[in-house]
């Protein structure tokens, strides 16, 4: 492994001496920023290259709005709500769902078979499954949404927060951050939508986009592969995580998620309005739909004060930049997602960097 | 963007599955891999097999799984 | 009314008969020495010197029972653990337990059988202890709470603010090993597993290194917090910086396997069998000698060593790859991670 990664860092340096400029690489996923940090990557990369997390991170981009609905819904007596345990601290306008979990109604589940084993133990209580994640993840909701049409069950509904990555890339490049030169594209979400989905942002955009797992040696050969396009002018589609993606990805996950889901028009945080971002459950299946059970929009909120969460999903700040960072805003007391959620850009710098 | 291992399929019942990873035993679903088969390497993610390991690709990509063979020889017993 | 329930009833903490017959059938015939026996108020102890070292713990553990072990067990090992890596010879302990009314007794046979051969396995004695019962959903089944008392070894002189730059840092095994365990068994996570605590006294190592190695500044069990937290206290204790070597640091491949998918970071899962020392540059070859020549230190190693802090004292990590990272003082909770 050690030989290949020296072998990546050579060609990472040789390109970016070539280029002679900053090249700007944005990894598009939370799980890629954190393991980029706990690896110690970043302190092996040429001072030229400057990486940028961008809006990967499925609980930091979800708008506040989002969160203070789930909060509401958390207070109700007749609810139970389920949820990965990332969205258990984010801190909404009113307190977080840690502060609301000793009422016993918020339940951490590691699966969405979970939350309806929820819904069949609690026959009296109807069980929001905070459904939250980007195209890896939400398979796993359509499947429960279908299994429980299927058994008939009447007590389960999913809040859709389910975000897709390309349509966000695209604002990106459109207006927030024209600055990036290439992306390392999410590993996971493409084995559900295939290494083929980002050819519209080579094709369009003329950005190099390279698919790589999360260990380090993928990482950095995928850094490797961007820069090698970026000092040859040639701007390629390329994936270097064939262990578990394909060009044209999980078609029966696909199908299933198109089967109860549809895309709609959504509010990112710090992106804004995206349209065809979000996916929201189809007519078909309304009556699992709890934004429709119980007559709740989808609402853009208001971040809190002094957080500029969005601006770092954006790229356009690093965390560091932001006055409330390692002060105001710590892993203790987080004022927003991003220092909240495992896989936020302002957690990782906080866990694994310097402060300041 | 999440969290998902490589584990391989020990057990498997219609989609309802017992996958292993270092010893590590846990239930999952193939739902959303129908032509998954007893034996397979998956990638599982929240309680679902999301997509099939190609064995090869994966000794290069993880560094654990390129030790599962070691493993699979010698015990895992705590001394002492 | 039964005679002799299966169960814990309120009663057998109230003082009278119940609590009688409870201390007298299932207490003391686990923990048999003449100082229990006597039932007096206090135990009266004479010790060979009055340099003591006296700790306690509670213990709230859940699962009670566990793969490597169960709450007995560790009530017994953690306090002698607080002692010997304070250096001193363990010698008594007092037991007090606190069950939850409907407790099962067999469940507790179990959990005092597993602290008494504990406790005579580490040389150490139960001199005195208290039980009270609470009303169902008062607590979690059972809470025991040890404290302990030791003689502290001749010239022992451990102190953060003995740390030195250049010392070295020691790690006795694995890591991650009981959280591990502890975490993926806990209801609700469905997993079997070949995990197992570490769960171990650790008095006869570190006596035998504080008998016969001059130079030992610091020791700590990581438990609760795990490495991260033990190199982040003594960063915080000594004002000096810390660097650690991520290669040296001991994981097994199924409990590391259990952390990726859990989504936790084995450098803040507990450890209950592990010791972390800072030593002397001189002193470490033979500290690492001792511990490997022993059933609980063979996969010792030095991790790291004191550095002089550039700018904030931190803990800094050369990673797998070659990089370097900070190891921050964990949060106090780690939950599932998914997403």
């Amino acid at each position: 492994m050690l030989d290949r990664i020296a072998k990546a860092q050579h060609t990472i340096e040789e390109a970016c001496e070539r280029l002679g400029r900053q090249i700007t690489i944005m990894e598009v996923c939370g799980t890629h920023t954190v393991s980029i940090f706990r690896s110690g990557i970043r302190s092996t990369l040429p001072e030229r290259l400057k990486l940028l997390s961008g809006p990967g991170c499925p609980v930091c981009v979800t708008d506040q709005g989002y969160i203070d609905t789930v909060l509401e819904l958390a207070d109700r007596d007749d609810c139970i709500i389920a949820t990965y345990g990332d969205m258990i601290r984010v801190p909404g306008s009113d307190g977080s769902l840690e502060a609301r979990a000793s009422g016993g109604n918020v339940k951490v589940v590691l699966s969405s078979e979970d939350a309806l084993q929820l819904a069949r133990d609690n026959p009296g209580k109807t069980v929001v499954f905070i459904a939250v994640g980007f195209e890896t993840t939400a398979p796993a909701s359509a499947v429960a949404v279908r299994e429980a049409a299927h058994e008939r069950i009447t007590n389960l509904c999913i809040l859709s927060g389910h975000k897709l990555v390309l349509p966000a890339m695209r604002a990106l490049l459109d207006g927030m951050n024209d600055r990036v030169d290439g992306f390392l594209c999410p590993g996971h979400v493409s084995t559900i939508i295939g290494w083929g989905a980002f050819a519209e942002i080579v094709n369009d955009y003329h950005r190099p986009c390279v698919v790589a797992g999360f260990e380090p040696v993928q990482i950095i050969e995928g850094l490797a592969e961007i820069c090698r396009e970026l000092a040859a002018g040639k701007p390629e589609l390329k994936s270097v995580y064939g262990a578990v993606v394909t060009e044209r990805g999980n078609t029966a996950a696909q199908q299933i998620v198109a089967e109860c889901f549809e895309p709609v028009d959504g509010y990112w945080r710090g992106l804004g309005k995206i349209g065809k971002s979000t996916l929201a459950l189809r007519e078909r299946y309304s009556q699992f739909d709890a934004f429709r059970r119980f007559g709740l929009e989808d609402r853009p909120g208001k971040e809190n004060r002094g957080c500029r969460c969005g601006e770092v999903l954006c790229g356009l700040i690093e965390p560091v930049e932001c006055p409330l960072f390692g002060t105001q805003c710590t892993i203790d007391k987080p004022v927003g997602p991003c220092m909240v959620s495992s896989e936020g850009t302002c957690a990782a710098w906080f866990k694994y960097g310097r402060r300041k | 963007m999440c969290l998902a291992v490589p584990a391989r399929i020990v057990e498997l019942e219609g989609d309802r599955a017992i996958v292993d990873a270092m010893g590590n035993r846990w239930k999952a679903k193939t739902t959303l891999l129908p032509d998954a088969k007893l034996g397979d390497v998956v990638l599982v993610h929240a309680g679902f097999a999301i997509a099939l390991v190609d064995e090869e690709e994966a000794r290069k990509t993880w560094e654990l799984f390129a030790e599962i063979e070691d493993f699979e020889k010698t015990s895992n017993k705590v001394s002492g | 009314m039964a005679t002799n329930p299966q169960r814990i009833l309120l009663a057998h903490g109230g003082g009278g008969r119940l609590s009688s017959q409870l201390i007298r059938e299932h207490i003391l015939p686990q923990f048999t020495n003449d100082t229990l026996s006597e039932l007096t108020d206090a135990a009266h102890l004479r010790l060979p010197s009055s340099d003591i070292c006296f700790t306690t713990d509670s213990y709230v553990v859940k699962p009670l029972f566990f793969r490597g072990g169960d709450i007995g067990k560790l009530a017994v090992c953690g306090t002698v653990n607080d002692l010997a890596v304070s250096g001193a010879r363990p010698l008594a302990l007092s037991l007090a337990l606190i069950i939850e009314e409907g407790f099962e007794l067999e469940f507790l046979d179990r959990i005092l059988h597993s602290a008494s051969e504990t406790a005579q396995r580490n040389h150490v004695t139960v001199v005195t202890g208290d039980t009270k019962t609470v009303e169902h959903g008062s607590a979690d089944g059972i809470f025991i709470n040890t404290a302990g008392i030791g003689v502290r070894l001749p010239d022992v002189n451990l102190g953060l603010d003995k740390v030195e730059i250049g010392d070295r840092i020691l790690l006795s095994g694995t890591i991650g090993d009981h959280g591990m365990t502890i975490v993926s068994q806990r209801e609700g996570i469905g997993f079997e597993s070949p995990l197992e605590s570490d769960c171990a006294g650790l008095a006869e190592l570190t006596i035998a290194l504080f008998e016969t190695v001059p130079g030992i500044r610091f020791m700590r069990d990581p438990t609760r917090g795990g490495l991260a937290a033990t190199l982040n206290e003594i960063v915080e204790g000594s004002r000096r910086s810390v660097e650690i070597n991520e290669r040296a640091v001991r994981v097994r491949p199924a409990v590391q396997a259990a952390a990726d998918v859990l989504g936790f970071d084995v450098l803040n899962a507990a450890n209950e069998g592990k010791f972390v020392a800072v030593v002397s540059p001189d002193a470490a070859r033979q500290c690492l000698e001792i511990c490997r020549g022993h059933p609980l230190g063979r996969e010792a190693d030095i991790i790291g060593e004191i550095v002089q802090t550039r700018d904030v004292p931190l803990v800094e990590m050369t990673t797998k790859i070659g990089g370097r990272r900070i190891v921050q003082m964990p949060y106090g909770r780690e939950l599932p991670r998914i997403c």
